[in-house]
C-alpha cells in the first residue's frame, strides 16, 4: 500500500512537472512538442520488453510482441520526424551566420 | 550484495537518469535554439531505459523482443518520414499506436494476475485498458478523417451524446464490478470491446476545424493511459513519461478550446460539431470588391508592412513554398512581411508554424495571435490565405454568431484587407464572415497556390 502512495506522489509531482515545463512550450513548437512527448511516451516499450522477456503465458507474449513493435514504430518515428521538423526552424539570415 | 541485487539497482539507477533526462528533454524543447538538444536528450534517455530493461534478469528469452523490435523499427523509420502536410494524421496515427502498446500490455497483465488483483491494482488496470482502447479506435478514426479516407464532415444524430455517455458509464460500471470481484474474467473483454466502440463513436460528430483540440485530447489520454499502466507494472519511469505526455495534452486541450471559445467541458464530453449548424441562412446579396493578381500585387509592392494569415486552405493548397517565395518578393523590395498564427489554424497545434518553417520562413516572422493583434492597426496590407472563421470579426461583434466570443486575429483593423478565396462559399463551419463585404476587402478570387503564384510573378514583373 505504501507503494502505491508513493507512487501517487509521483504522478502528482510529476504532472506539476509536466504543467510548469510544458506551459514554457512557445506555440511556434506545439506540433513538435506533440511528437517529442508521444515519443517519450512510448517508454511504455519497457513494460512490454518484460513481458515478452518472462515469456509466462502465450498470451502475454503474443500480446506484449505487438505491444513492442507498436512502442517502437513511435519511439522511432516520433524522434525521427521531431527531429526533422526542429531542423526545418531557422531564425532570419541576419541573426545565425 | 549480491550480483542480481546489484542488476537491480543499476537498472532503477539508470531509469532515474532516463527520467531526468525526459523531463530536460521538454523543458529545452521551450526555445527553437535548444530544442534540438531537447531531441537529443530524449533519444539517450530512451536508449538507456530500453538498454537497461534488457538487462533485467526476469528475461529468459530474447528471440521475440528482438523481431518485435526491429519490425517496430521498420515501421517507425516511414513514419518519421512523412511529408510535413501529413503531420496531423501521423500525430493521430502515433496515439494510435501508443494507446493500443498500452491496452495490450494491460489486458495481458489481467490475465496474468486474475484472479488475484488487489483493488486499487484493478482499478488502475481497468482505467489503463479503458483509456487505452478508447484512444487506440478515437485515433485511428481521427487519422482517418485526417487521411480524408473517412468524411470529414461531422456526422450527428439525435441523443448520439447520450449513447456516448451511456457507453462510457457502461464501461465504468464494469469496472467496478471488477474491482469488486476481479475474478470475473469473462467481464474483462467488454471493458475493451465497449471503449473500442466509444472511441469510434467518439470521432464521428467530430469535424476538420476541430481536430486540434480533438488531437490535443488523445494525446492526454495517451497519457493516462501510460500514466496508468505504470501504476500496473509499478515503473516510476512510466508514471512519469505518462504524466508529462497527459499534462502535455492537457495543455494543449485547453488553449485549443479556449482558442475556439469552448469550454473545457464542452470538449471533453465531445459536443464538438454541434454549435456550428446555426446561422448559415442569411446569405443576402452584399456586394464584394475583387481584385485580380496585377491590382493585388500594385497595392502589396508599395505598402510598407504585410502581414499574412496562413490557414488550413494554405496546407490544403500546398501553397507553403508559393508563400516563401512571396514572402522573398516583398522582402527584397524592403516591404516587412511577417505571419500571424492563430492557435487553431490549420489541423493540429502549432500545424501552420511547421508548415511555414518547411518552406524555409524565419521563425522569428511568425507571430502568434497575442503578439501581432497590437499591429494589425498599423499594417498596410493583411493578406487572408486560406484562413476564415479565425478572421472573422463577428466573432467580436456579433452576439448571435455562433462563432461569438472566439478570439480571432483583428484582420479587419488593418488599413487594407486581401483575401485568397475561392469563391465566396462559406467556410467549414457554414458561417458567413463579414470580413469579405468591408469596404476595405478585396477579394482575390483562385486557388491558394496558383493565387499567390500569380502575385509572386506580378512583383516579379513590376
Amino acid at each position: 500500500m505504501t507503494d502505491i502512495i508513493a507512487s501517487l506522489y509521483v504522478f502528482m509531482l510529476a504532472a506539476f512537472v509536466g504543467f510548469e515545463v510544458i506551459r514554457r512550450v512557445s506555440p511556434l513548437l506545439h506540433t513538435p512538442l506533440m511528437s517529442l512527448t508521444n515519443a517519450l511516451d512510448a517508454i511504455a516499450v519497457v513494460g512490454a520488453i518484460i513481458l515478452v522477456g518472462e515469456h509466462k503465458s502465450g498470451l502475454a507474449t503474443v500480446l506484449g510482441t505487438i505491444a513492442i513493435v507498436a512502442a517502437t514504430s513511435n519511439v522511432v518515428g516520433g524522434f525521427l520526424i521531431t527531429d526533422r521538423m526542429l531542423r526545418m526552424f531557422k531564425a532570419s539570415k541576419t541573426k545565425t551566420p | 550484495m549480491t550480483t542480481a541485487l546489484v542488476t537491480d539497482r543499476a537498472i532503477q539507477i539508470i531509469y532515474l537518469v532516463s527520467t531526468a533526462l525526459f523531463i530536460l528533454s521538454l523543458k529545452w524543447l521551450s526555445s527553437p535554439n535548444s530544442a534540438r538538444r531537447g531531441v537529443r536528450a530524449g533519444e539517450l534517455g530512451m536508449l538507456l531505459a530500453i538498454c537497461a530493461t534488457l538487462l533485467y534478469r526476469g528475461i529468459v528469452d530474447y528471440k521475440w523482443i528482438a523481431i518485435a523490435l526491429v519490425l517496430g523499427a521498420i515501421i517507425g523509420v516511414p513514419l518519421g518520414r512523412v511529408a510535413m502536410t501529413a503531420v496531423p494524421q501521423r500525430t493521430a496515427l502515433s496515439h494510435a499506436f501508443g494507446a493500443l502498446c498500452v491496452a495490450l500490455v494491460g489486458t495481458a497483465e489481467y490475465y496474468l494476475r486474475a484472479p488475484h488483483v488487489p483493488a486499487f491494482m484493478m482499478a488502475v488496470l481497468s482505467m489503463e485498458v479503458i483509456l487505452g482502447s478508447l484512444t487506440f479506435t478515437g485515433s485511428l478514426m481521427a487519422a482517418g478523417k485526417l487521411q480524408e479516407v473517412l468524411p470529414q464532415r461531422p456526422i450527428t444524430y439525435k441523443g448520439q451524446n447520450i449513447v456516448n455517455l451511456g457507453l462510457l458509464a457502461i464501461s465504468v460500471g464494469l469496472a467496478v464490478i471488477l474491482v469488486l470481484n476481479p475474478g470475473h474474467t469473462r467481464l474483462f473483454p467488454l471493458i475493451i470491446a465497449i471503449p473500442l466502440v466509444f472511441g469510434v463513436l467518439m470521432i464521428v460528430p467530430i469535424g476538420g476545424a476541430d481536430m486540434p483540440t480533438v488531437i490535443s485530447l488523445l494525446n492526454s489520454y495517451a497519457g493516462l493511459s501510460a500514466a496508468a499502466m505504470g501504476f500496473v507494472l509499478d515503473s516510476k519511469l512510466l508514471i512519469i513519461a505518462g504524466a508529462l505526455d497527459g499534462s502535455s495534452g492537457f495543455i494543449l486541450s485547453v488553449i485549443m478550446s479556449k482558442a475556439m471559445n469552448r469550454s473545457f467541458t464542452n470538449v471533453v464530453f465531445g459536443a464538438f460539431g454541434q454549435v456550428q449548424t446555426a446561422a448559415a441562412g442569411v446569405a443576402e446579396a452584399r456586394t464584394v470588391r475583387s481584385a485580380t493578381a496585377e491590382e493585388a500585387a500594385s497595392i502589396l509592392g508599395a505598402a510598407n508592412t504585410v502581414v499574412v494569415v496562413p490557414g488550413y486552405g494554405m496546407a490544403v493548397a500546398q501553397a507553403q513554398h508559393k508563400v516563401r517565395e512571396f514572402y522573398d518578393a516583398l522582402t527584397k523590395r524592403g516591404v516587412d512581411v511577417k505571419f500571424a498564427i492563430h492557435p487553431v489554424a490549420g489541423r493540429m497545434p502549432g500545424h501552420m508554424n511547421v508548415l511555414l518553417a518547411e518552406a524555409d520562413i524565419p521563425y522569428d516572422k511568425l507571430l502568434d495571435m497575442d503578439a501581432i493583434n497590437p499591429e494589425f492597426p498599423q499594417t498596410d496590407v493583411a493578406l487572408v490565405i486560406g484562413a476564415n472563421d479565425v478572421t472573422n470579426p463577428a466573432a467580436r461583434t456579433d452576439p448571435s454568431s455562433p462563432i461569438y466570443g472566439m478570439p480571432i486575429l483583428d484582420v479587419d483593423k488593418a488599413k487594407t484587407v486581401m483575401v485568397i478565396k475561392r469563391s465566396m462559399n462559406p467556410g467549414f463551419a457554414g458561417i458567413d464572415n463579414p470580413l469579405y463585404y468591408l469596404d476595405k476587402t478585396l477579394m482575390l478570387f483562385g486557388d491558394a497556390k496558383a493565387f499567390v503564384g500569380d502575385l509572386v510573378r506580378e512583383l516579379a514583373g513590376t
